[in-house]
């Protein structure tokens, strides 16, 4: 059965990494939802978080194939209830439209949404939470009139407490043991 | 290893070219192959330097110097070096790298890239060969300064051979290969982020154990890891206190002598009746350094679905990839199949050997006696190779080309040693077998090398008898001439309504093409002149080309057609 799942890969900092991450799912003709690339806990330890619509069974495999590269540490997958996530997301509107009215403040306050830049032809609104979330808030702008919306890729934190920091001591551990 | 390297080299200002030579001197490397060009320059100025230590060999075409450094890594267990220009020096690599990957080919791919300054910019010959091969290589990186050529190459070489073994790219730009630094060379011995083998879980072994002296009927299949894994004689103990039969993938033939009375013979869609058909009458199926190519199990579906699954494999990923197992030791082979021996009883396992050998008879019966010893008609590859194995007893190096030729020679070839059999397997290369054989008649010149092709694949790579010619590799060139692209032609006939399109050839004089090279030759259309013509080859001092005229439309049989069950191979 079919689930969103998230995969997150921890890789060493290196020129192309990415391409080789991407290889493996466009290998397996599979769609990446979102995908967000960052700095990771540990120095010199990129992570990438991406989001996949696929059954268990295929993100397992290609978890595993993943992890087999080379420069890759570890890659890990989760569905949606192990997992505390996020998306940001910005809107471009005419400064005008919350000048005159109100109804649009009055949207912007129900959603908790931020003003960050007021210019005097345009105004940035912020809003973190689920894509559910953003996209609601973008559906109720709408018909006033989105001058520019982007929306990030997902960034995530897994509930288990195990760190990275153990499972690279564990790796060193049974490398050394060879 | 590091003290290879000459000691007034250490701490010496080298140039990045410099570097290379003396990396892979540092490596053990003997022999490499390629082909100069502009942004590679400055390395074929430094190995100038270097031609005591370092064997150079030109190939005539960079496709041909890479399946020659397979050959060469193939036959002798050593990490095969290719090296090429930018642009299309590079490009004509991929293939190679290609086959490499999927065949698990230690391999160590050096490339010429322009002035790091020009990256980017579409310069001359300039190619982004790291993000082309990167679906294709184990690992690559691109190098843009001199200092960092040793660490690269170091990383390349352990990453090339350890573990699951793979090629790998390093691509130099120019301006790295002039720079200068303080040489200094550390081999890798540990990688941060890879783990070339897993530990070998103990309960993991128990359990298989368990399994097989619990198990009635059962089935080795065996691929490449036992010959990668350096594990031939502990299989082969294996095999034989436990009673088990075992059947091959391509990879894997010649890792168990191919006459030892537990070998039952090539799996898969041209292997052999007994094995695929009992795949789904046993009770248990060991699967040992092997990954389930569909070409193996057919309809993955209808295949083994009876029998538990234990698969030896040192590649996690491998691990329920194809076939769900029951129990999976991952690791090294060889300690693996080590701590297994103690925990097996002995067995014999009488009446399940003889299923495979009532169907091994009924097999020769119905097919492999007409095939080998045919009394009239045309001359059948099968013949030929048979004639082969009945002078050469087995001992010889076996390379193949892909199509009918190849699923012959898998069927038929006789081997006593491990590594006798170099086919491209996973990515069925046409026009890998001539320069292969060049490579591993460089690798093992004491060992008679024959190169088994097809009149379709020959002229492929044609192009590298000039370089058996200028090395002087003595080489047996052996040109199955059906005047078809055979297997194709095969598949038009039985699945396409023998609408034979574009697969019928008209072929050079090949005798003609030799003699342009300095290299003897002979055509054979008469099978009364068949011994005769081998033994002549054979006994030959240095390189020779024998042609041999076989039947035009003959088949390879057994087989399973695609979609089908193992079981449900066709003997005609």
């Amino acid at each position: 059965m079919k689930k969103q799942y998230t995969i997150s890969v921890f890789t060493e900092d290196q020129i192309g990494l990415l391409n080789r991450v991407s290889i493996i799912f466009t290998r397996r003709h599979i769609n990446i939802e979102s995908i967000t690339a960052s700095e990771s806990e540990m120095q010199g330890i990129h992570r990438y978080t991406i989001v996949l619509h696929e059954a268990e069974d295929l993100v397992m495999k290609v978890v595993k194939q993943l992890e087999k590269q080379v420069d890759v540490v570890m890659a890990f997958y989760h569905g949606n209830d192990e997992l505390i996530h996020q998306e940001i997301a910005l809107y471009k509107l005419e400064t005008a439209l919350l000048v005159s009215g109100g109804k649009v403040e009055k949207i912007l306050r129900e959603h908790h949404a931020r003003i960050i830049s007021v210019e005097p032809d345009f105004t940035v609104i912020e809003k973190t939470g689920f894509k559910e979330d953003t996209q609601r808030l973008f559906n109720e702008l709408e018909p006033y009139g989105i001058l520019e919306f982007a929306r990030s890729g997902r960034v995530a934190v897994t509930k288990p407490m195990k760190q990275l920091k153990e499972y690279l001591n564990e790796i060193e551990i049974t490398t050394l043991k060879q | 290893m590091e003290t290879l390297l000459k000691e007034e080299i250490k701490g010496k200002t080298l140039s990045g070219a410099e570097a290379v030579a003396q990396c892979l001197i540092a490596e053990g490397v003997e022999t490499l192959f390629g082909y100069p060009g502009g942004a590679i320059m400055p390395v074929y100025d430094a190995l100038y330097d270097y031609q005591n230590e370092l064997k150079h060999v030109l190939a005539r075409h960079e496709q041909g110097a890479i399946h020659a450094a397979q050959g060469y890594a193939r036959s002798t267990g050593k990490v095969g070096v290719c090296i090429a220009t930018s642009g299309p020096g590079a490009t004509n690599l991929i293939t190679g790298i290609a086959d490499a990957q999927i065949d698990s080919t230690p391999l160590v791919c050096i490339t010429g890239q322009v002035h790091s300054h020009l990256l980017g910019t579409d310069a001359f010959q300039e190619t982004d060969v790291v993000g082309i091969s990167m679906p294709v290589t184990k690992w690559n990186y691109q190098v843009t300064r001199a200092e960092d050529i040793p660490a690269a190459i170091a990383k390349g070489f352990y990453v090339a051979k350890s573990g699951r073994p793979g090629p790998v790219l390093i691509d130099i730009t120019k301006d790295a290969q002039f720079g200068t630094f303080e040489f200094i060379y550390k081999p890798c011995q540990h990688v941060r982020s890879y783990v070339p083998k897993r530990a070998v879980d103990q309960a993991s072994i128990v359990k298989a154990a368990e399994l097989i002296n619990q198990a009635k009927k059962p089935l080795v299949v065996f691929g490449q890891g036992v010959l990668l894994g350096k594990a031939e004689a502990e299989f082969k103990q294996i095999l034989e206190k436990a009673g088990l039969p075992a059947a091959s993938t391509i990879m894997g033939i010649s890792a168990l002598p191919t006459e030892h009375y537990l070998y039952m013979g090539m799996l898969g869609m041209h292997g052999n009746y007994a094995p695929n058909v009992l795949t789904n009458s046993c009770d248990l199926l060991i699967a040992i350094g092997m990954r389930f190519d569909d070409r193996v199990t057919g309809n993955v579906e209808k295949y083994a679905r009876q029998a538990k699954v234990i698969h030896f494999e040192i590649d996690p990923a491998e691990v329920d990839k194809i076939i769900k197992t029951d129990v999976a030791v991952v690791g090294d082979c060889k300690e693996a199949l080590n701590q297994l021996l103690p925990l097996l009883e002995n067995r014999s396992h009488v009446g399940w050997l003889n299923e495979f050998q009532r169907l091994r008879d009924l097999e020769s019966e119905q097919l492999i006696q007409s095939e080998l010893e045919p009394e009239s008609g045309e001359i059948t590859m099968g013949e030929v190779i048979e004639q082969v194995n009945r002078i050469t007893k087995g001992e010889a190096i076996v390379v193949t080309d892909v199509g009918q030729h190849q699923m012959m020679a898998c069927r038929y070839a006789k081997f006593k040693r491990s590594r006798s059999l170099i086919t491209s397997g996973g990515l069925g290369t046409m026009g890998f077998c001539l320069p292969a054989a060049l490579g591993a008649k460089i690798g093992m010149p004491d060992k008679q090398v024959v190169a088994i092709v097809g009149d379709g694949g020959v002229q492929m790579t044609i192009q590298e008898l000039g370089t058996i010619m200028q090395t002087g590799a003595a080489v047996k060139i052996l040109v199955l001439n059906n005047q078809f692209l055979g297997m194709v032609r095969q598949w038009q006939e039985l699945f396409f309504d023998k609408r034979y399109s574009s697969t019928m050839m008209i072929n050079p004089n090949f005798q003609l093409i030799a003699q342009g090279y300095g290299i003897e030759s002979r055509k054979v259309e008469k099978r009364e002149d068949l011994n005769e013509a081998l033994k002549n080859m054979l006994e030959h001092e240095g390189s020779f080309l024998l042609e041999v005229a076989v039947g035009q439309e003959f088949n390879v049989f057994p087989m399973v057609p695609t979609g089908s069950s193992v079981s449900e191979i066709r003997l005609k």
